[in-house]
């Protein structure tokens, strides 16, 4: 009725991309509480890390739709090449380049995560600090390659997504700030055990052995 | 302190026959083994350092006889065992070494890291050639084409001699007589107790602090540059070299059955006089040092020993076999006798917030674990401690011991606990608001806390 | 994994207290008052595999392993 199969491709294709941004907003917010092992409510602590994962797997379905749609969308030029070759698209070259970086630097993180237990910690950790640039990048792509997020509800949620990341960004660089570094925990300890008022007072927590542990962020517990 | 000389004629000190006895070797030493001595004229020593006169070294010494193969059989038939406190069979570490494949690297262990202890360095004062040629030739045990000296940075630091200076003027003095096939570099380890922990040691030769890492993979597999390293105690290569000129059956001739040979310990009077001299393993511990009425308890074994009642430390001698049932180790060889008018209490607090503040911060149950225990043996050496601060230390030893990356909350862990038992009276007495000390000041010497980075560097 | 002798051993440099492996594991491992594993030395009979394998993959700073043997 009016709607051609290349619209209903661009449609397809912005809308998996809002998605995959709102999940990939999620993915980061959930990995950084991981970091600061924080844990959400009502969920045991290993779903913090489940949801991490899932929900980054389920961020790449979405994302692949969105780049064949856009590949295959004759409307737009963008090779199958131009998904992973940043700035190699004839269609909005700059912007889909960014999505393209963005797109290579996921496709590094979900591939060195499943691969974790045999790269080792080093090598895993310092492809995973991409992430931190692979957001922002995926951000301005969204804003670059289409006016959708520009006005109106889907700009509203752009804004949101950005203040979730960064004010998580901002909280775990506070956090890990504050965290005592190796040769300060014990003293830090040490001063938390001390006895107020010269009147001996045993430690608040002793005795109780527990698993269920309130949000700390801070290296010594 | 300055390591000071040695002490009591080799009879007091030897528990067995002295040279000339069963078992001895005609023109071996008998005991002191490990003193540097001269036969130059005074005027000609004026100008030497102590241990610095590589010629009479090797007049004194003469060459080793035995190398490479010959000499591992003669270690192991000597049962030499690791002076740097853990006691490990020097001839099983060798061997595993060699077997490792890939270049080796050996590495002469001088930092001691325990406050109370300086027979380390006292032997790399006095003996630094009878060291060096222990390193020399386990390297040519191993197979190894590196090596390296590790010892505390200089004098200011700890209060000891300067020995990087002291150890590169013994190393240039060889360099020049060219007896040195492997070469040599020196490491400083920072003043912490930690530092001469094995994987620490391994740490910091590598470039980064010494903290102690996983046992995943122990140095004789991976160490230094990844590559199989033997780690020795500086006193252990000084047997070597020894053992490498006289024998097995010289080293056996004094020390017992089981545990042979002799070793350096570093004795601290109940007067806080300090001596380091050289014992044969089984000697009695009364041959050591004044064990009079005004000796309140005896610490055996350094920090992470343990505490013996007088009347056990009257009786007790030095080695392992008689040691561990009473619930303390030889360890390195630190024995000390507190006065009676310290309270051991306040002491053994004083000690355990000192270890605690030793902790190297990267595995919980010891960051968290040790202050605890500081705080509750604080509280307990106060008059009237609060109710369950005993308790507490109980749970607490029992949930830090074995669940760190190093043996570090272990020996804590023991040395707490002989003192909960050898001092039970003075609990009861503080319970009663009274403490039976007249002295306030502290007589266990205590590092200074650490608390930057560049700390453990 | 097979191996009649596994057992889990965790790296006390880098295990940071996340708790996860309790969580999953708790037949092997239960957590201190600071959030820190106690974990048992008992070998892992094949029934509890999946678990340890779980726990391990769960854990944020990769310190828990399945060691064979000895």
């Amino acid at each position: 009725m009016g709607i051609t199969s290349s619209t209903a491709l661009w449609y397809a294709s912005r809308a998996t991309g809002v998605v995959a941004l709102v999940l990939l907003t999620v993915v980061v917010v959930l990995g950084i509480l991981v970091n600061r092992r924080g844990r959400l409510p009502r969920l045991p602590r290993f779903a913090t890390m489940s949801l991490h994962r899932s929900i980054s797997l389920l961020a790449v379905a979405f994302l692949a739709v969105h780049v064949l749609t856009a590949i295959a969308d004759p409307y737009v030029t963008i090779g199958i090449a131009a998904a992973v070759v940043p700035f190699s698209a004839a269609y909005k070259t700059f912007w889909i380049g960014l999505g393209a970086v963005s797109l290579d630097i996921m496709i590094a993180l979900i591939i060195t995560s499943l691969a974790r237990a045999r790269i080792g910690r080093r090598t895993w950790r310092a492809v995973h600090w991409l992430a931190y640039a692979c957001w922002p990048i995926a951000l301005v792509h969204s804003i670059g390659s289409s006016n959708d997020l520009r006005s109106g509800g889907l700009l509203a949620l752009a804004v949101l997504c950005t203040a979730a990341v960064a004010g998580a960004t901002g909280w775990r660089i506070v956090s890990a700030a504050a965290a005592p570094r190796p040769p300060e925990r014990a003293g830090r300890a040490l001063a938390k055990s001390r006895p107020r008022q010269g009147v001996g007072s045993p430690s608040r927590d002793a005795g109780r052995a527990t698993a269920d542990r309130p949000l700390t962020g801070a290296g010594v517990r | 302190m300055r390591p000071s000389s040695t002490s009591a004629p080799a009879s007091r000190a030897d528990g067995s026959p002295a040279a000339g006895g069963a078992g001895a070797v005609p023109g071996a030493p008998g005991l002191p083994r490990l003193r540097a001595t001269t036969n130059r004229a005074p005027a000609e020593t004026a100008t030497l350092e102590p241990g610095l006169d590589l010629v009479a070294h090797l007049r004194q010494h003469g060459r080793p006889r035995f190398r490479g193969a010959a000499l591992l059989d003669k270690v192991q038939t000597a049962g030499l065992t690791g002076r740097g406190g853990a006691a490990f069979p020097v001839a099983t570490k060798l061997a595993a070494v060699a077997a490792a494949s890939g270049n080796a690297v050996a590495v002469a262990n001088g930092a001691e890291g325990e406050p109370a202890s300086s027979k380390d360095a006292a032997v790399l004062w006095f003996s630094p050639h009878l060291v060096l040629d222990g390193l020399q030739l386990a390297a040519d045990v191993v197979g190894a084409d590196t090596a390296y000296v590790y010892v505390h940075a200089g004098s200011d630091t700890r209060g000891g001699p300067d020995l990087p200076w002291h150890l590169r003027a013994a190393l240039a003095q060889r360099e020049a007589a060219g007896i040195d096939r492997v070469p040599v570099e020196l490491v400083e380890a920072p003043p912490r107790f930690l530092a001469g922990e094995e994987t620490a040691l391994v740490s910091r030769i590598n470039g980064d602090a010494a903290r102690p890492t996983d046992k995943q993979y122990r140095p004789f597999q991976r160490g230094v540059g990844g590559r199989p390293t033997l780690v020795q105690n500086v006193e252990t290569l000084a047997h070597l070299a020894l053992i490498a000129r006289h024998g097995a059956t010289w080293f056996r001739s004094v020390g017992t059955r089981d545990e042979p040979g002799s070793m350096l310990c570093t004795v601290r009077e109940s007067d806080g006089h300090v001596r380091v001299l050289e014992a044969a393993l089984g000697a009695p511990l009364s041959f050591l040092l004044k064990l009079g009425d005004d000796v309140q308890a005896v610490l055996v074994g350094g920090y992470h020993g343990g505490w013996l009642s007088l009347t056990d430390a009257r009786r007790l001698a030095l080695c392992n076999a008689e040691l561990r049932p009473a619930g303390t180790i030889v360890g390195a060889g630190v024995v000390i006798a507190l006065p009676a008018a310290h309270c051991g209490l306040a002491e053994t607090a004083s000690v355990a917030r000192s270890l605690a503040l030793e902790s190297a911060g990267q595995c919980g149950p010891c960051f968290n674990g040790l202050p605890a225990i500081a705080a509750a043996l604080a509280e307990l050496a106060r008059p009237r401690p609060a109710g369950p601060a005993l308790a507490n230390l109980q749970r607490w030893a029992g949930l830090v011991a074995g669940r760190g990356a190093c043996h570090h909350p272990d020996g804590t862990v023991r040395f707490v606990a002989s003192a909960l038992r050898a001092f039970a009276a003075e609990i009861a007495e503080h319970a009663r608001g009274r403490c039976t000390a007249a002295r306030s000041g502290l007589f266990l010497p205590v590092t200074a806390p650490a608390v930057t980075e560049s700390d453990w560097r | 994994m097979r191996d009649a002798n596994a057992r889990l051993r965790v790296n006390r440099t880098h295990c940071t207290g996340h708790g996860a492996c309790a969580e999953l594991l708790p037949e092997r491992v239960e957590l201190d008052e600071w959030g820190y594993p106690i974990v048992s030395d008992t070998p892992l009979p094949a029934r509890l595999t999946r678990a340890a394998r779980q726990a391990v993959a769960a854990c944020p700073e990769l310190a828990l392993r399945v060691a064979g043997g000895s």
